[in-house]
């Protein structure tokens, strides 16, 4: 009796539903790993759809990047049943996006991905104009033309740029393919430095000292985690590191244009927001972020010896100390 | 926990619970702590995937993938009985390398199968089709494997590889070549490790590189989860109960994620210290269970 009593208890306890009031969304959202620039598209999705007055209820889940748990989250979204699925980052959605398949009920639930750099290769869209189905979403493509030409704005003369990345990361891959085809246009040379983990960041940004002119990390999971070894030894070394997402010139590289992950997720709760008013997801385009935002890091730039253009300080949309 | 959620689980028990037998196999039959898991997974997922791409049936992929699998578990052993590298090194050398030849083989760190036939169609023209169609398969297979290792373990070979665990030196006299017996042992652990690899691939849509991470913290736990609530006796229950520590580590996950105290809710970073928590109380309930029957 006391074992069932307990046991009563037990369950109970776990299957206390979310208490939700009338006439408001219940979002399910799937998070590949707790990361400051995917940390940033949920605020961003969350605080546009509070301001819009839009009653949504979450259940955030985050894989802490194991593959299992994501694939679990994924049949745990499809148990709650929700309004829409969220999916932040490739990992995640594909799982959500294999649980939906196996999910007959859940057949006309709207599914958003964000912060994804190729839906296509993914398999998660054929076409990104008509994504069909109830998928559509934001996509994180890199505009690299834009990159690079902020890059030889610092220096003109360029010969070789470092590329910090993790080549178990597929956005990576693709983003160091498109700079090295920029690179034979332009007439510089691009030496690659990869890791497997953040702990290998540190040896790997020495391995380009001497070697290179300055270096440059694209949105890299593994590298922007473990960003400060990079921007410690480009300090000792006096080499300029650039970033190619915002959030890093705060923690310390010389500049960025790039995305504002907090924007991504903003444009992402508008495309929610409108599937809510009845628009149709695979109808909807999906989307990539126009306007980069230039940001610069004075400190960094005076300990990495680097002089900021007087053009570029003149446009920049933040600058730090 | 949602019904979907329990199906979910027990899916990804089932399905990781093969990958557990091969864990058993090196780490309590063979006395040999293997950690080139972490890489063979991802290995049985990156062959499979490349395989089906180019065609292949996806059954075919998945004997592809178990021959991988064996490749690479020899490498570790022979590393290990030739080399004279202690056991553990080999096994995190073929690990890392794994890491690398991955990439090689996807060609890239991440091959898609959603939108592919994988085995699941299969059994999906049967008729069978949503939640009950994955766990069914995987139930089948995961039993069925779980069934020849046991057979086999008890075959004269079987028997040779378990008494090469249990006493090398007895194993030795007796005029066993060890050296072959460990190849064997590690290689069959691995191939079993790349089937759950490649399973997991064609369920959840996609072969990753960085899929591996944790496998053998898992297998570990599940197999440590098995024994407690089954105990150890023989090789029949500890195979079985490798199986059925599988599922109970995933539910353990499936109950983390749903978990919920009224208007506390957990914030979604507290999931792998829940799990923790969970399977301490999992493997807290025989003590407890001694006590109230005394009582």
């Amino acid at each position: 009796m006391k074992k069932l009593l307990i046991g009563m208890m037990l369950l109970t306890l776990t299957m206390t539903p979310a208490i939700a009031t009338a006439r408001s969304y219940q979002i399910s959202v799937s998070q590949f790993v707790e990361h400051p620039a995917l940390d940033a598209v949920l605020k961003g999705f969350q605080d546009y759809l509070a301001e819009e007055g839009v009653d949504a209820v979450y259940n955030v889940h985050n894989a802490q990047a194991n593959m299992a748990t994501a694939g679990q989250i994924g049949t745990q979204i499809m148990g709650e049943k929700p309004d829409l699925i969220l999916a932040i980052a490739t990992p995640t959605a594909q799982a959500v996006a294999q649980a939906l398949k196996k999910a007959p009920h859940m057949k006309t639930t709207p599914f958003l991905f964000t912060a994804i750099t190729d839906p296509v290769e993914a398999g998660l869209v054929k076409d990104l104009h008509r994504p069909g189905g109830n998928i559509t979403g934001v996509s994180d493509l890199l505009p690299l033309d834009k990159h690079m030409g902020m890059v030889l704005r610092f220096y003109p003369e360029l010969k070789k740029l470092g590329v910090l990345y993790n080549a178990g990361e597929a956005n990576s891959k693709s983003t160091v393919q498109g700079i090295q085809a920029i690179g034979r246009e332009k007439g510089f040379e691009v030496i690659e430095a990869t890791v497997s983990k953040s702990s290998d960041v540190y040896q790997a940004t020495k391995s380009l000292v001497g070697r290179v002119d300055a270096v440059f990390v694209p949105t890299d999971n593994t590298v922007v985690s473990a960003l400060e070894s990079a921007v410690k030894v480009c300090t000792q070394m006096q080499l300029a590191l650039f970033c190619a997402d915002v959030d890093s010139v705060k923690r310390g590289a010389v500049a960025a244009m790039g995305f504002d992950y907090y924007k991504h997720g903003r444009q992402t709760g508008a495309m929610a927001k409108r599937i809510f008013n009845g628009a149709n997801p695979g109808e909807m385009p999906v989307e990539s972020q126009q306007e980069l935002e230039l940001h610069l890091n004075l400190t960094s730039a005076k300990q990495m010896g680097v002089t900021i253009p007087q053009a570029l300080l003149d446009s920049a949309d933040k600058i730090y100390e | 926990m949602s019904w979907y959620a329990a199906l979910g689980a027990l899916e990804q028990g089932l399905l990781y619970g093969i990958m557990v037998v091969g864990v058993y196999l090196t780490f309590r039959v063979l006395d040999f702590p293997d950690l080139t898991v972490d890489g063979s997974l991802p290995l049985g997922a990156a062959v499979s995937a490349v395989a089906i791409t180019h065609g292949m049936h996806p059954f075919g992929a998945l004997g592809l993938a178990m021959a991988a699998g064996f490749l690479a578990g020899m490498v570790t052993a022979l590393l290990n009985t030739k080399l004279k590298i202690l056991h553990l090194l080999a096994s995190i050398l073929t690990m890392i390398a794994l890491y690398s030849i991955n990439i090689r083989i996807m060609a890239g760190p991440n091959v898609s199968l959603l939108g592919v036939r994988t085995v699941l169609d299969w059994i999906s023209d049967l008729g069978l089709t949503g939640y009950w169609a994955a766990p069914l398969l995987f139930g089948l297979l995961a039993t069925g494997v779980t069934a020849l290792v046991i057979w086999f373990l008890h075959t004269e070979l079987g028997l040779t590889v378990q008494a090469t665990g249990d006493n090398l030196r007895m194993i030795t006299a007796q005029g066993v070549n060890t050296h072959n017996i460990i190849i064997l042992g590690v290689g069959l652990s691995n191939a079993l490790v790349a089937l759950s690899g490649a399973l997991v691939a064609q369920n959840q849509g996609a072969a990753d590189v960085n899929m591996g991470v944790g496998t053998i913290i898992a297998g570990l736990a599940s197999v440590i989860v098995g024994e407690t609530l089954f105990g150890r006796g023989g090789i029949t229950r500890g195979c079985m109960a490798a199986l059925v520590g599988s599922i109970v580590y995933r539910m353990a996950i499936a109950l983390a994620l749903g978990l919920k105290w009224g208007a506390f809710a957990f914030t979604p970073s507290d999931l792998n210290l829940i799990t923790a928590l969970l399977v301490v109380g999992a493997l807290m309930t025989p003590i407890v269970k001694k006590r109230w029957v005394r009582s």
